[in-house]
């Protein structure tokens, strides 16, 4: 199975079961093989740190006549120092964290049948493991795609005409929306991220946060994401994360926005 | 005019209370200079964490106590519960961050000097050593996801030491006395030490006031 449809389908719906209190208990759904996730199809799976679609920073990247040599990266607003550790380091540490989790979910569960009894304990420490890394992997991929350099023509709020109604149908404008969501995301308490995301059922958009790297899963589907972790602002901004936001509404991708809102993307390239 | 009567005393107790300096709360004065727990802890973090930070949360504090003691007058019981997260946290973030500054000192000053007394014995009931106490410490703040603060504290039921994580700014009541408090948020460590909190957390032993802790101890008894 093709590694990004493993990650955006199965991965979310497997944290929901494990994480939604409403869902089977713990112990039985790891137990459960009719269960429509298969954690022994997540272990097989070696998940890989995506490559970012833009540089790091202006200097290492070569010139390009179509594009030019300042429109490929992410600075002025995250700095290439950022971005380089954002991503080479704790990107790739939740992936080395979360194969690892993976790998020792399974033998948790083949240690469990052979006992032909759950050790709870070791359970709810895979799980979280699982969970985090697992959530740290998917919201860090979606990040890098839903951000563009400032100068391109996805970087503009045009590229997603019917997001932009349906943002201004809810919120009266594109301001009104821009100062719901910056609220949202300065109200945090801790680590965490702020999405825009889309109710698959009722289609409606709403403004959520969620804390440490708990992935958006169950009916939202999420559209684009801010990464409010101190790692993201801290090395340019300091405490100061007014900042920060404010300047991140430069570089959203509103061309992978709209397609997440259309549900064009199916499951997202790595 | 009866209304009147029963109201007033409350509007004239608000207004003295809340534009009162008296109950206000302050950031506390460092008792060292921001530079002089290098290297363990760069200068530009001590200020920043402290001047910046810890004065948001002292501000935040003082701002949310004003709109409690609002929805008190109000009898408003809805915006009270509604606030208690902002209290929760900005309470939590300064008494937090005052523990930790005295919870730590200056190698000059005894900064990283082993604990002694009750309290040295007590850790080595319960683990053995103060190395491996120290190892049980960086394992609960390595295993925190997310913002958080790891600490060494007394069980006030059972008298015995624990090491226990706090996630975000969460403050140790009830049954835990704090001793020991090691910030893990990534505004502690993040511009010397950048992803490699591994580092941090071992370089900050260097500076652990063992002083204040004994005196916690000894407190709490």
């Amino acid at each position: 199975m093709q590694l990004s449809a493993l990650l955006f389908t199965q991965l979310p719906q497997y944290l929901l079961n494990l994480t939604n209190p409403s869902a089977t208990p713990l112990s039985a759904s790891i137990t459960n093989p009719s269960l429509p996730i298969l954690p022994e199809d997540m272990a097989e799976t070696r998940f890989t740190l995506p490559a970012l679609p833009y540089a790091y920073d202006v200097s290492s990247i070569s010139f390009d006549f179509n594009v030019g040599p300042f429109e490929r990266a992410l600075e002025p607003y995250i700095s290439g120092q950022i971005m380089r550790i954002h991503h080479s380091k704790h990107h790739q540490a939740y992936v080395n964290n979360l194969n690892a989790a993976a790998a020792n979910h399974v033998r948790a569960l083949q240690e469990n049948d052979l006992h032909a009894q759950i050790n709870l304990q070791q359970a709810m420490y895979c799980t979280s493991r699982f969970k985090f890394n697992g959530g740290g992997h998917i919201n860090h991929s979606l990040f890098w795609a839903n951000l563009t350099p400032a100068n391109t023509s996805q970087a503009k709020p045009e590229s997603a005409p019917k997001l932009a109604e349906a943002i201004s149908a809810k919120y009266g404008s594109y301001s009104g929306f821009k100062d719901e969501f910056t609220g949202a995301l300065l109200g945090l308490q801790g680590s965490g991220w702020g999405w825009l995301v889309k109710n698959k059922k009722t289609e409606q958009l709403g403004i959520v946060t969620t804390k440490d790297q708990d992935p958006v899963v169950g009916d939202l589907a999420p559209i684009f994401g801010i990464d409010m972790w101190e790692h993201a602002y801290y090395l340019q901004y300091f405490n100061d994360k007014t900042s920060y936001v404010d300047g991140i509404w430069n570089i959203i991708n509103w061309d992978t926005a709209e397609g997440r809102y259309l549900d064009r993307c199916g499951t997202l390239k790595l | 005019m009866s209304l009147f009567r029963i109201a007033r005393p409350t509007i004239a107790r608000r207004s003295l209370l809340t534009p009162s300096v008296r109950y206000k709360h302050t950031l506390p004065n460092l008792p060292y200079d921001y530079a002089a727990l290098e290297p363990a802890i760069s200068g530009k973090i001590m200020e920043l964490h402290h001047s910046k930070h810890h004065q948001t949360y002292v501000n935040s504090l003082n701002d949310a106590e004003e709109k409690y003691a609002d929805a008190v007058s109000a009898n408003d019981v809805q915006r009270q519960i509604a606030l208690q997260p902002l209290l929760k946290f900005h309470g939590g973030g300064h008494i937090n961050h005052t523990l930790f500054w005295e919870n730590l000192a200056p190698k000059s000053s005894g900064g990283g000097e082993p604990p002694s007394g009750k309290l040295a014995g007590a850790i080595t009931v319960t683990y053995g050593s103060v190395e491996n106490l120290k190892k049980n410490m960086n394992v609960s703040l390595a295993g925190i996801q997310g913002s958080g603060w790891s600490w060494l504290v007394k069980d006030k039921d059972t008298g015995a030491l624990q090491v226990i994580a706090m996630p975000n700014q969460d403050p140790v009541v009830g049954k835990y006395v704090p001793l020991l408090g090691i910030d893990a948020w990534e505004h502690a460590y993040y511009l010397q030490y950048q992803n490699r909190k591994a580092e941090y957390f071992s370089a900050v032993w260097d500076v652990v006031n063992w002083k204040a802790a004994e005196a916690r101890y000894r407190a709490a008894a």
